[in-house]
């Protein structure tokens, strides 16, 4: 069924096939692609690596979305016919990219030879974007990173008062709280995604009741580059992606902090520790970088929060690709929500081996148009979900939750999705003298 | 005919081994140079992950991924075991690298050979179906990969025919020299690469998951 995308039926009007040849060839030539084509060369066409991807699963086995085959339709062909491929070839392998693949990296820990199928969609992605024919909705989001350095046009005043309203919201709780913006040598810098100002501010004023009572000696920057989104870096729009985690560690460095905490989001983390990095040239992040996860982890090893309460209802906890496949923090994670749940109900399967929610990879930011074509993707998501028969499933990660969110309402399955630290300020013990 | 005999079991031996070394060593200084051209790529590989992904993916059902099917994995492990062995230990491979060399080389008693041959043949024959047979296997398989699993196969099949004298020995065991120095010339420039490439690859994949991600990739 043909989705309808300004994004794509725009760019299918203005491109012409010499555009495409010059734009392919020149992404093809470079040395990543050189890379790509090495892998390609080994790859002994065995499908194995079908049965690693929701989308294949999803859809009835339907072979055109095993991950090989995905490839051979969309970079092999480009490889094969040296660049000369039509703008229709273009707008398919651009769906193909953008919506059926999120770059989750599940099929390389299936392929017996560990070929690298979501690097090469990035590349095509790649291509898509110096061709202008990206997802209109996910395109606007670099858009506004590249306006306004975060993710959803949140302007500056906007976010300064977010925060002071957040501080507000969270005296509620614990007296006196500050939000400290600015705040030079700081121990730790704390980072959100745009959609928590614009959207979800509760969680804010969250992590600074956390911080509060665990008395960590925290900041968040008022200027530019509080964001640490970067849907630059999964609309193939490198430049933009660069520009955005240099902001966003310049921060930190201006401030000049000991570490910086990323909030409860996959992609951020990834773009700020790898991605970024590589493509400006540094050896890896200029300071020590930590996940949310990891900083409940030691907030609790350490004693300087206490559990008061805990969940008895079953929960289950999904393990967002960037932060355990990308990362290996699922025993620190399950070490969390250990404390804060008493049963907990593990998806099958778990840790490095569970499924993408298909929402991150930039699939969710391609927007409404294709919702439906997301949610066919990830049947698998839901079959899995409904078999744990919790109702509750903790997701680390934006994407994860919002893709999450979706999955239980369009397949009717009878579960809510949390945050850690909305659970973790419910739960926490707040010390007398701090409360209200 | 015996001018047939001598070239398949003189220069086409040589060429086809010249043939094999060559082309795999040009193609592992390619692929590295290709490498090289990425900076990001040696500095994030270390030695300690490279071996562990190597390890958990040549070891029996070391990977999730070969035990989610344990029929397939254990007939391609088996496949490759004998397919490895043979070539080398093979009673009649012997005997002629004594009358050429004069070099004496542990063989297999050839009926633990004859045996191995056959499991080759089986699960070569197993493997051309399943490319037939299963939708995903397919829809990414063209004549190339058939021709080439042919090519892996008949070595085998014909040396089995000639170890059991079933045809006209001359004919079946020129067919086993030349389909023989095929198979060897094949491996550097078709996806048989993958015999020293599954090394590089692994290791690429093993520091990319390991090192730099501090995650498993088995
Ligand atoms: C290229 C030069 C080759 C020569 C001159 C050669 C020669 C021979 C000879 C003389 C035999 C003994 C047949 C008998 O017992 O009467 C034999 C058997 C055999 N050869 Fe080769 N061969 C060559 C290449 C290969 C290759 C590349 C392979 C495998 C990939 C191979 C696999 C076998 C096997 C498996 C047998 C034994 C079959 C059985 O015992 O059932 N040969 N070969
Ligand atoms: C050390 C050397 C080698 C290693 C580590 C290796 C590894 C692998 C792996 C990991 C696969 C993937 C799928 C599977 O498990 O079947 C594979 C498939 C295959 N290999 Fe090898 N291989 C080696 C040498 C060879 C050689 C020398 C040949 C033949 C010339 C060969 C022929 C094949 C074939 C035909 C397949 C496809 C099986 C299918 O149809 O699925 N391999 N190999
Ligand atoms: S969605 Fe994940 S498993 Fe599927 S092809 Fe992309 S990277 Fe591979
Ligand atoms: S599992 Fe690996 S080698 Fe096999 S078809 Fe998929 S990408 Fe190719």
């Amino acid at each position: 069924m043909a989705v309808a995308d300004p994004g794509f039926d725009l760019a299918l009007a203005k491109l012409t096939p010499e555009r495409i040849e010059q734009v392919i060839n020149s992404v093809l030539s470079q040395a990543v692609a050189e890379r790509m084509k090495l892998f390609l060369k080994t790859c002994v066409h065995c499908g194995l690596c079908a049965d690693a991807c929701h989308t294949y699963l999803s859809r009835n086995r339907d072979p055109d979305f095993a991950p090989v085959a995905k490839v051979r339709d969309t970079l092999g062909v480009m490889l094969k016919k040296k660049g000369r491929v039509s703008p229709e070839f273009m707008k398919n392998a651009a769906r193909v990219a953008f919506i059926e693949c999120g770059g989750c990296r599940r099929c390389s820990m299936y392929c017996p030879f560990g070929i690298d199928i979501a690097t090469m969609i990035m590349t095509i992605r790649r291509i898509c974007s110096l061709l202008g024919m990206v997802p209109q909705f996910i395109q606007d989001t670099t858009n506004s990173h590249s306006a306004t350095s975060n993710q959803m046009w949140v302007q500056p005043d906007d976010w300064i008062d977010t925060v002071m309203w957040q501080e507000e919201d969270a005296q509620l709780e614990v007296a006196g709280l500050r939000i400290p913006l600015d705040k030079e040598g700081a121990e730790v810098m704390y980072s959100v995604i745009a959609p928590e100002p614009k959207v979800m501010a509760q969680l804010i004023a969250n992590i600074a009741v956390l911080m509060t009572v665990a008395k960590v000696d925290w900041t968040m920057p008022s200027a530019d580059g509080w964001d640490n989104s970067n849907m630059a870096m999964f609309s193939g729009d490198l430049e933009i992606m660069g520009r955005i985690e240099r902001e966003h560690w310049e921060r930190a460095l201006e401030l000049r902090v000991g570490k910086m905490v990323m909030g409860e989001c996959g992609h951020a983390y990834r773009g700020a520790v790898y991605d970024g990095p590589k493509w400006l040239g540094w050896q890896g992040p200029p300071l020590p970088m930590v996940h949310a996860v990891e900083l409940y982890y030691d907030l609790l090893r350490e004693g300087r929060i206490e559990i008061t309460d805990k969940l008895t209802e079953p929960v289950t906890i999904q393990d967002p690709c960037n932060i355990v496949r990308g990362r290996g923090l699922h025993e620190k994670l399950r070490y969390v929500v250990h404390a804060l749940c008493d049963n907990v109900v593990e998806m099958d399967p778990k840790f490095e081996h569970n499924y993408c929610c298909a929402a991150g990879g930039g699939i969710i930011n391609c927007g409404a148009p294709w919702k439906m074509a997301r949610l066919k993707s990830i049947k698998i998501k839901a079959t899995q979900l409904k078999k744990t028969g919790a109702s509750l499933c903790i997701t680390p990660c934006h994407n994860c939750h919002h893709g999450v969110v979706d999955i239980i309402g369009h397949y009717h399955i009878d579960m809510r999705t949390s945050f850690l630290i909305e659970l973790i300020v419910k739960q926490m013990k707040i010390p007398e003298g701090l409360g209200v | 005919m015996s001018t047939m005999v001598n070239f398949v079991s003189g220069p086409l031996v040589w060429i086809a081994l010249v043939t094999f070394v060559v082309g795999t060593v040009v193609r592992i200084v390619l692929m590295i140079r290709t490498i090289k051209l990425d900076k990001t790529v040696l500095p994030a590989m270390t030695v300690k992950h490279s071996l562990r992904s190597i390890f958990f993916w040549t070891l029996p059902y070391g990977s999730r991924s070969m035990r989610t099917r344990p029929f397939f994995s254990g007939l391609s492990y088996l496949f490759h075991l004998c397919l490895l062995a043979l070539p080398l230990t093979v009673m009649g491979h012997a005997v002629l690298w004594q009358q050429a060399w004069g070099i004496r080389w542990w063989s297999l008693p050839s009926g633990v050979a004859d045996v191995m041959t056959a499991v080759v043949i089986f699960a070569g024959g197993i493997f051309l179906l399943r490319r037939i047979m299963s939708p995903e296997v397919r829809n990414v398989n063209t004549w190339r990969d058939y021709v080439i699993l042919v090519i892996v196969l008949l070595p085998f099949v014909t040396g089995f025919i000639a170890y059991h004298q079933w045809l006209d020995y001359r004919t079946i065991i020129i067919l086993h020299m030349v389909s023989g120095a095929v198979w060897l010339m094949a491996i550097p420039f078709t996806w048989l690469q993958h015999m020293f490439m599954f090394f590089f690859s692994r290791a690429y994949m093993g520091s990319e998951f390991g090192a730099v991600r501090n995650a498993r990739d088995w």
